[in-house]
């Protein structure tokens, strides 16, 4: 029986001039797991993310969505087919509240934002949904707020709710809890543990404790290449991976 | 399993966006205002008139800057070709007012449609760049073609038929005022439309991060594609109207410094809330009728020291400092 997989992509290349930032990277994400990616700073991360969603093409390779062929799909097509992303540098609406750009993700879904004769206030559907998910995330009365305005874990909170308000199929969550403060981080941790399950996930992380917390399988991506796939477990004891990764320093 | 929200929560957000689409005090005082102006300054009905057609020009660039974050250095292009399909029209086929504005729309609309392909694929300083371009080489198409535009000398001898069949136009300006007055507000009606729509949403979520919005599944181009086109149609009816009222068309009506005038308006109103739109452009034009009386070489002068002391008294313009002094005495006497 072959695994579900809901994306994959095959022998990815992408170089910068003679720089090869991507290197014939081949990689499968089944149906509701979660996977992350990890490895050291400058070695490949945010490229792959970038491939993945459309910001920038491969040289070569392809990338398949839910078997469809999307290495040439523009990023919002991608989001539209069930690709959602968070960003590791908080990129949000700062003067909209987080109810105002999750209402926007939701109308989006439903095919209302070239609509410029339809009343906001009228599209009941689409603002209850939102509030029911800022509820989920216990949002409260920061719903209404300013995005600007808020923590900053309540923003990388809301990071998480805008990519989830696309329904996606996959969803990528680059660095969630990067620079989140030792008191926020529960509530993120919190969030994470309660990603819907049929939604996989993959963590591009830096931090060892999300990595090994949520992460079923782990790829680790060295110089635009990958050295090796596993269990949190097989990883750990990797000989390579201690030496390249681990070994700088981490604490595992 | 889905849990259901708090029905307090459900009324408390859907009141959020009932709240951010009702009409705000200033909004309903300018057009009260706008309306008595008839009654209180009839020996100025032409002068107002073209303070609201500005207004409607200003409105339709708010529009693109203020909601998309589209800068424009060259918006006059839309407004000159509004006024020129109007014009050419009237002199040339028909001389419906109505037909002029339809036709102004039209047209405006497909050139922006046209410039948006190019617009949208850039971003900052290269987006007013271009629109720069776009605003200088239409200008000069129409110094150029003289047999069709009257070229340097304006366009004259347009036949405007009255208005329904039954309004002549007067030469007062008082069927001027009235029709360009109902125009201007339906289309106030629409833009307030516009901007409170989920199209309206995803223009601020432009504004506020253009990275963001494709990873909500939008696309960025086909939005302000949609935007530019529409703002452009509304600068062509802007300029329709102001074409068909005065039944004359001065070359500079595609100038440069319309562009530019239009951006001062937008500021010095407040951008971003429509009305400031209309605001900044009755302060702007009366600022510089009343500057030129005083003194007709160096006008630009105190135009400027206006504009900067404005922009340096805090967000929103002159609607923001009057928001501002209303809250102020409304805390004072409540206190």
């Amino acid at each position: 029986m072959s695994i579900d997989v809901v994306l994959e992509t095959e022998g990815l290349n992408r170089s910068f001039g003679a720089l090869r930032v991507t290197q014939n990277v081949s990689f499968r994400l089944p149906r509701g797991a979660r996977y992350a990616l990890i490895g050291p700073n400058g070695a490949g991360k945010s490229t792959f993310i970038n491939l993945l969603t459309g910001v920038l093409a491969p040289s070569s390779g392809r990338i398949r969505l839910e078997g469809e062929d999307v290495t040439r799909a523009p990023a919002q097509e991608r989001v539209r087919r069930g690709l959602a992303r968070t960003f590791q540098i908080n990129t949000l609406f700062p003067s909209l509240s987080p109810l105002e750009a999750t209402t926007l993700a939701i109308a989006q879904r439903h095919g209302l934002c070239v609509n410029p004769f339809r009343r906001l206030s009228g599209c009941h559907a689409e603002i209850d949904e939102a509030t029911e998910l800022l509820n989920r995330f216990d949002f409260g009365a920061d719903a209404e707020r300013a995005t600007h305005q808020l923590a900053y874990g309540r923003q990388r909170l809301l990071e998480i709710v805008l990519a989830l308000a696309a329904r996606p199929r996959v969803l990528l969550l680059d660095e969630p809890a990067a620079g989140v403060p030792q008191h926020e981080s529960a509530e993120i941790f919190g969030a994470l543990a309660a990603l819907p399950s049929d939604v996989a996930v993959l963590f591009i992380e830096h931090d060892m404790d999300v990595v090994f917390r949520f992460a079923e399988r782990i790829t680790v991506l060295v110089a635009g290449q990958i050295l090796c796939e596993g269990t949190p477990e097989e990883i750990a004891d990797h000989p390579q991976v201690r030496e390249v990764y681990l070994g700088d320093g981490e604490d595992v | 399993m889905v849990a259901v929200p708090a029905p307090e929560a459900t009324h408390s957000a859907r009141a959020l966006f009932v709240r951010r689409a009702a009409w705000r005090w200033e909004e309903i005082a300018f057009w009260i205002c706008a309306a008595l102006s008839y009654f209180i300054f009839p020996g100025h009905l032409v002068l107002l008139t073209q303070a609201m057609i500005t207004g409607l020009f200003v409105v339709s660039l708010d529009i693109m800057f203020g909601y998309a974050g589209i800068p424009s250095f060259g918006h006059a292009a839309f407004f000159g070709i509004g006024a020129y399909t109007a014009g050419i029209l009237a002199r040339d086929w028909w001389g419906d007012p109505l037909l002029g504005l339809v036709a102004g729309a039209l047209v405006a609309g497909l050139a922006g449609a046209i410039c948006s392909q190019l617009v949208a694929r850039l971003h900052g300083i290269a987006m007013l760049m271009v629109t720069l371009g776009i605003g200088l080489i239409c200008y000069e198409i129409a110094n150029k073609w003289n047999s069709l535009t009257g070229g340097d000398d304006g366009l004259q001898g347009m036949q405007i038929t009255p208005l329904l069949g039954l309004f002549t136009f007067d030469i007062d300006g008082r069927v001027g005022f009235i029709y360009s007055f109902i125009v201007i507000f339906v289309l106030y009606l629409l833009a307030r439309r516009l901007v409170n729509s989920p199209f309206g949403l995803a223009l601020k979520g432009i504004r506020e991060n253009v990275r963001r919005v494709p990873a909500l599944g939008i696309g960025v181009r086909v939005q302000l594609a949609m935007a530019f086109t529409i703002s452009a149609a509304m600068a062509g009816v802007a300029g329709a109207l102001l074409a068909e009222t005065t039944q004359y068309i001065a070359l500079e009506v595609l100038g440069f410094d319309r562009s530019i005038s239009v951006q001062i308006a937008l500021v010095l109103g407040g951008i971003g809330s429509l009305i400031g739109g209309m605001i900044g452009a009755v302060v702007y034009t009366v600022l510089r009728d009343q500057l030129s009386l005083i003194n007709p070489a160096y006008w630009d002068f105190w135009v400027g020291l206006v504009l900067v002391i404005i922009v340096m008294s805090g967000t929103g313009g002159v609607t923001g400092i009057l928001r501002r002094s209303v809250d102020w005495v409304i805390a004072r006497v409540k206190r």
